[in-house]
């Protein structure tokens, strides 16, 4: 019986060297799904820029001329890629640093929306929603579901997602302001309205369509109600 | 505990992909010395052998079993049949009367014992110099013999020749399945005959110097893989087993999934237990490539399937909680998303990529196999059929073994 070590050897150095060649290939896409990320969040950080550089230009003449839709499509894609992100090439210190600027965009596009909506009397309505990750929540995961359905049947919701481990301040503070406790996750904030733990689909709605009146208010009034942000 | 279980996914995918380049590395180191030979060929001498048919409720198969060895292109004065029926309830018995006016078949019937039983009635009976048998539900092309005779007249060392078994008829999408399955075992074989490390003379025309039973005893009950047992038995005493990848046995195959599942059940419950039974050889440099390579790559194969399997099952039932969560939120939904297609949520992990070249040279070693059999580069269809069939069902044959293997229970024949 004879055995040829040299093979086992070479054998063993071209496994290591696919090996290697698929964890470089691997790496290369990771890198290249990241710097995908990067460049949608830097066109929607452009896009929140000139809409809020239109709305400070036209905010005394006309609010047909503002463009409505700009953001929200492409905040929707960014968080489905991030959270796919997150599950798949794991929580880098990339995809961490995307994450954070992705709520800070989230932040940023809901204060505007919502001045554009006081301002002009957009129908629109818009949901806060703090979750998290740091343990299995399963009622985050079902009340995902049901924003999911409602954005689905109110094109016009706006669903602002907030992981509530994330460390960065305005999401801090937005905590603080509403007062959410990690140990009453899921939490939504309808119109300044706190609702903590996990609420069904009709009760939301019910919710959800008190708000659509209340967007449909006099825009006056409305500035002065959402004025706490 | 996630990342012990990802290094343990990691290990496995190295191995098996270790596993699938060694047999291409040997195919490439060692292409020229595989023969597919056209037509008839002549040996210097032909000596006497004895073919040994064990037959158990096989009257359906046996006459033609029997026919192939007739027809077998041997000169018949040196070819001696013992068809020894192992207590049929069947008309087997009455089927194997009509050849007793051959003078070269000698007709045995015994008490119900099991293959092994039936093989070592034959050959307490044989005295040529070469012994083999032929299960009864195969029948040998007529070449078949003549070229495996060829590998013992050129190496008088080689003491066991095995043949390349082929599906003999496939009439359904389990029996096409199985032929892929097959035309891959040969490719594999074929490779470890050339490592000198086959671990399994067959049953379906296997070829033995009358020595390697003088010498190392008759065949054992050996978990119903008494053909395997024999093989490593002959390992561990050094003796030579080669591959006649040109000799054609035409075999029967499960026609149904539960009768396919409980022949591998048997198989694979037989290598798990063998192996245990010969642990001792086990990564022992004296037993060269049998040692180091066959069994760790085959019990390589049972825990990858095993761990992939498992993996599977747990994200299918993720799959199904993740939507049960869905339908106590939001209700049945029959809406199916229809997310346009884009790249970036294509999984491109390493193993994905290394699962790719392990298919890939899977498939290879299919079309070489089959390719070594029939002649033909093409690739067949029915190369899905096998994916599917051995890639759901495979796992569950093979957990089923380990599992009768911790019970200390051995499955059915049949």
């Amino acid at each position: 019986m004879q055995t040829d070590w040299k093979r086992y050897l070479i054998v063993f150095f071209i496994t290591l060297g696919l090996f290697l060649t698929a964890s470089y290939m691997s790496n290369y896409f990771s890198t290249k799904k990241v710097d995908q990320l990067k460049l949608i969040q830097d066109q929607i950080a452009i896009d929140i820029l000139s809409s809020e550089t239109q709305f400070s230009l036209l905010s005394e003449l006309s609010c047909k001329n503002i463009s409505d839709s700009v953001l929200s499509a492409e905040l929707s894609e960014l968080g489905q890629k991030l959270e796919w992100g997150e599950k798949n090439l794991g929580m880098t210190e990339e995809v961490s640093y995307l994450k954070k600027y992705y709520s800070l965009l989230e932040i940023k596009d809901y204060l505007l929306i919502k001045r554009i909506s006081s301002r002009c009397g957009t129908k629109s309505a818009f949901v806060l929603y703090f979750y998290t990750t740091a343990e299995n929540c399963s009622d985050c995961q079902r009340e995902g579901y049901i924003l999911t359905s409602l954005r689905e049947k109110y094109p016009e919701l706006r669903v602002y997602s907030f992981d509530y481990s994330i460390d960065i301040s305005p999401v801090r503070a937005m905590l603080d302001i509403y007062k959410i406790k990690d140990t009453e996750l899921p939490a939504l904030v309808i119109d300044d309205n706190v609702l903590s733990g996990f609420h069904a689909l009709d009760e939301l709605q019910t919710h959800l369509e008190e708000s659509f009146k209340l967007q449909e208010t006099p825009p006056e009034k409305e500035i002065k109600s959402s004025g706490t942000i | 505990m996630t990342s012990v279980f990802n290094i343990i996914f990691y290990i496995l995918v190295f191995l098996s992909l270790y596993v699938q380049v060694f047999l291409f590395i040997t195919f490439l180191e060692d292409r020229k010395k595989i023969l597919v030979r056209k037509g008839s060929i002549n040996l210097k001498e032909y000596p006497a052998v004895t073919v040994i048919v064990p037959c158990w409720n096989e009257e359906k198969t046996i006459y033609k079993t029997v026919n192939s060895i007739l027809h077998l292109n041997y000169p018949q004065d040196k070819v001696r049949i013992f068809l020894v029926d192992d207590g049929s309830t069947d008309g087997t018995f009455s089927v194997m009367k009509k050849f007793e006016n051959y003078k070269n078949v000698k007709i045995f019937q015994k008490e119900n014992g099991g293959k092994y039983t039936a093989l070592n009635l034959g050959l307490s009976y044989a005295d040529t110099p070469f012994v083999g048998c032929l299960d009864a539900d195969s029948a040998a092309d007529p070449e078949a013999l003549v070229r495996i005779m060829s590998y013992f007249e050129k190496d008088p060392t080689v003491m066991a020749v095995a043949p390349s078994i082929i599906v003999q008829k496939s009439e359904n999408i389990i029996q096409s399945a199985q032929e892929v399955e097959y035309h891959m075992s040969i490719f594999i074989k074929k490779m470890l005959g050339l490592l000198g490390a086959i671990h399994v003379t067959p049953g379906p025309l296997s070829m033995f110097r009358k020595k390697v039973f003088d010498d190392l005893g008759v065949y054992r009950h050996a978990h119903n893989t008494e053909d395997m047992e024999m093989a490593f038995r002959m390992q561990k005493n050094h003796y030579k087993i080669e591959h006649c990848n040109d000799a054609y046995i035409y075999t029967n195959t499960p026609r149904t999934i539960p009768k396919l599942f409980r022949q591998r059940l048997r198989w694979i419950y037989g290598f798990i237990n063998n192996t245990i039974d010969y642990k001792s050889l086990l990564f022992k440099k004296k037993y060269g490539n049998f040692s180091l390579f066959t069994i760790p790559a085959a019990l390589v194969s049972i825990l990858s399937v095993g761990y992939l399997f498992g993996k599977v099952i747990y994200n299918v039932g993720h799959f199904i909680y993740s939507k049960v969560l869905e339908f106590q939120a939001v209700g049945f939904t029959t809406k199916i998303p229809l997310n346009k297609f884009d790249l970036f949520f294509i999984n491109t992990h390493s193993p994905i990529f290394i699962i790719l070249v392990v298919y890939i040279l899977v498939v290879a070693s299919i079309v070489l196999g089959q390719n070594m059999v029939k002649g033909k580069w093409r690739i067949s269809l029915d190369v899905i059929s096998f994916f599917i069939i051995f890639g759901l069902v495979g796992p569950l044959w093979l957990l089923k073994a380990v599992y009768h293997t911790l019970v200390s229970r051995m499955p059915s024949w049949r």
